[in-house]
């Protein structure tokens, strides 16, 4: 290459920096968000936020183009193939809601600890380092997709396990990063002082890192391989992740609604104990079918059977506590995402999980839709919403505590962005259900289970049809996302009054 | 009159908060331990890796009204008899592929994975494959070239071409001959084998 082609490619680059630079000085001022109201520790929480939401689009655009597989198979094949775009979907969901959660305890961890945050640069870098290595496996993901059958594949493109594909290069690194993470809250926790809630934040966290490290390893045996895959898919969604956003509402609710510190940590000990009490022999319900003795099929039936209790003692406490304070508080929007995900996690986890939970009716139900519907209202219902929630909480505050209460001016944005996401997500949960039946009936229980029995269900009408609902609220829950951060850059913009305070009753 | 009774006092349920944790944990170990045992390869549950070597089938076991794994005589792979050491290279290279290729999702493995294409875990006595003479032959040839030898049920999803090799796709299919044969207390429900008769 000569040096004036070479110059000519600095001046492109020199020139597309100016120009990003440029519109993202312009989108700066338009946003009008003042960042000298947040302190350092929040700072690095909303950076967090802002990462988990680029994420959460990702996880709704590759579940649209999987969705719309399922209608036209032509679409996109040998381009991009159903299989990256549904790992994408699912990765982008796992990543950005811990991602939220991370931005949830550095939130509140000063204000809980009432000392600044102990190693905070370290923080910083790590959130860089975590940052660009999720991109990496993104574009790795995108770019190169599968590989030989080789240990090197595994160690570099992708591990195939569904949920934590993950090449092993990149588990490292999260480990390093959570173990910087548990730095942070444990260091801080001990310079200023302990709590109820630090106590179960940290003891939950130990668990949630220790339990990554049980999906780390090959193996050819099978059994043995999903038997550990499901300590760390299961120990996490359905005992660590609900305790930590046990321990998130906590907090939330003696913020937004002024509850005593007393109420909320013994129902947080009492959530804990249900928790774990029915989550960690819940285990169980996903070892009926892998090659697992059979008493799995009486634990994990009984214990699994009992997980709905928490969330329900969850529901009853949210709805007491914003009742007696007469639904009194600062912050409508956040306060609205709470409720709901009190409900949603009752109603996904709880009674969508419990509905097939049994052997006696899993037996038809596992590997079909129904799964399907049960994760799409429960990881949105327990760990979407309550994210949300935080966006509000943390938009609120960057904008220095401004009115978010009766009377926010374009109120119509948030609570349709409220309607359509949780619409959206209730009608795909319902269209899979749908779908989940007819393969059970048609499937399992009629065919006996074969290929061909497979997709006679895969192509009945009522599939077919219940395929298209389901990209149709697909479609909505797209657009209830573009409102939502809408909404999130433009509330409390221009607003002079102050949030009023809320006081204990 | 002001004090708070046992079962509303916040140490009372921190307690019993720490108490259930550990127990049920110390359970779920002593569970894992009992069942790792019961699962490894050349056990009762999951059969040693030769078993790519033997014949397999389901039969339905009329006490406990579910299917059952039978080993049945020699039949073997590929017309070679594997030593216990080459049927688990050869099982270990079929696992790695499938997890390479990310054949989890779009197909379930003893049901987990993804939804748009069928189950695996008996996939080696699905009648799909027409008769036992044709099935090896037929297996190789998809799994290298799925999109030319396409088997779409009517649906019009095909599978990708992966790059699979031959060997690797020997490999899977000593997997998935392995997979067939474990015992996964009567799942997929009701399932028909390539053998049974109509």
């Amino acid at each position: 290459m000569n040096t004036s082609g070479l110059n000519g490619v600095i001046q492109n680059v020199t020139a597309l920096g100016e120009k990003s630079r440029v519109y993202l000085n312009n989108f700066k001022a338009w946003v009008q968000l003042d960042s000298t109201h947040l302190s350092d520790g929040r700072q690095l929480a909303v950076k967090y936020f802002t990462v988990a939401i680029i994420l959460f689009f990702a996880q709704i655009l590759f579940g649209l183009l999987a969705a719309t597989q399922f209608i036209f198979p032509g679409f996109l094949y040998e381009i991009l193939d159903f299989s990256v775009n549904r790992m994408i979907h699912i990765n982008a969901m796992i990543v950005w809601m811990l991602y939220g959660f991370i931005g949830c305890v550095y939130w509140f961890i000063e204000d809980e600890s009432g000392t600044e945050i102990v190693g905070l640069k370290l923080g910083n870098i790590a959130f860089w380092v975590l940052t660009g290595a999720v991109t990496l496996v993104v574009l790795v993901y995108l770019l190169v997709q599968i590989g030989p059958g080789k240990d090197s594949s595994l160690w570099l493109i992708n591990e195939g396990r569904e949920y934590i594909e993950a090449p092993r290069w990149a588990d490292i690194g999260i480990v390093v990063v959570m173990l910087i993470f548990f730095y942070n809250v444990v260091a801080t926790f001990s310079k200023g002082k302990w709590s109820g809630i630090a106590g179960v934040l940290t003891l939950d966290l130990v668990a949630l890192a220790g339990l990554y490290t049980a999906g780390m390893f090959y193996m050819t045996n099978i059994t043995h391989e999903q038997y550990w895959w499901w300590w760390v898919v299961h120990l996490w969604v359905e005992a660590t992740w609900e305790v930590l956003v046990g321990v998130i509402m906590a907090w939330s609710l003696m913020k937004l609604l002024a509850v005593r510190r007393k109420i909320v940590q013994t129902w947080l000990y009492i959530e804990v104990a249900l928790m774990f009490g029915s989550g960690i022999l819940g285990l169980g319900h996903h070892y009926f079918w892998i090659g697992t003795p059979e008493y799995w099929l009486t634990v994990g039936g009984f214990f699994s059977a009992l997980e709905p209790i928490p969330l329900v003692a969850m529901v009853v406490h949210a709805v007491y506590d914003s009742g007696a304070h007469a639904f009194k508080n600062g912050n409508h929007p956040a306060l609205a995402w709470i409720i709901a995900q009190a409900f949603g996690n009752f109603f996904g986890a709880g009674v969508w999980g419990f509905m097939h939970t049994l052997p006696q009716i899993n037996i038809f139900t596992h590997g079909t839709q129904w799964s399907a519907s049960h994760g799409h209202l429960a990881f949105f219902g327990a760990y979407a919403t309550i994210n949300i929630a935080f966006f509000y909480l943390a938009i609120q505050q960057w904008r220095g505590n401004v009115w978010m209460g009766g009377g926010t001016h374009n109120a119509w944005r948030w609570k349709w962005a409220l309607g359509l996401l949780n619409g959206g997500v209730l009608g795909m949960t319902i269209a899979l259900l749908i779908a989940g039946y007819e393969q059970s009936f048609i499937e399992r229980a009629v065919e006996g289970s074969t290929w061909g029995g497979y997709f006679t269900a895969q192509n009945h009408p009522s599939f077919q049809s219940a395929m298209v609902w389901r990209l149709f609220f697909g479609g909505m829950t797209f657009a209830g996302f573009i409102l939502l951060v809408w909404d999130l850059l433009t509330i409390g913009k221009g607003e002079t009054r102050k949030a009023p305070e809320i006081v204990e009753i | 009159m002001n004090e708070t009774p046992l079962w509303a006092s916040e140490s009372f349920w921190k307690k019993t908060a720490i108490w259930v944790t550990a127990g049920s944990f110390l359970i779920l170990v002593v569970l894992t331990m009992d069942s790792l045992s019961k699962t490894s390869a050349g056990s009762q549950r999951v059969p040693a890796y030769s078993v790519i070597n033997k014949k397999i089938d389901y039969q339905l076991n009329k006490e406990l009204r579910k299917s059952m794994p039978v080993i049945g005589e020699n039949e073997f792979l590929f017309g070679k008899e594997y030593t216990e050491e080459e049927a688990r290279q050869l099982v270990d290279l079929g696992k790695k592929t499938t997890q390479a290729k990310n054949c989890m999702n779009c197909h379930t493995l003893l049901g987990n994975g993804a939804y748009y294409a069928p189950d695996l875990t008996k996939a080696w006595l699905d009648k799909g494959w027409i008769s036992k003479e044709m099935r090896e032959d037929m297996m190789v040839k998809f799994l290298m070239d799925p999109e030319k030898n396409a088997r779409t049920f009517g649906s019009n999803r095909k599978m990708p071409n992966l790059n699979i090799t031959e060997q690797e796709a020997k490999g899977i299919i000593a997997f998935l001959k392995w997979m067939s044969s474990i015992d996964t207390n009567g799942f997929p429900y009701n399932f028909k084998t390539i053998e049974a008769e109509e």
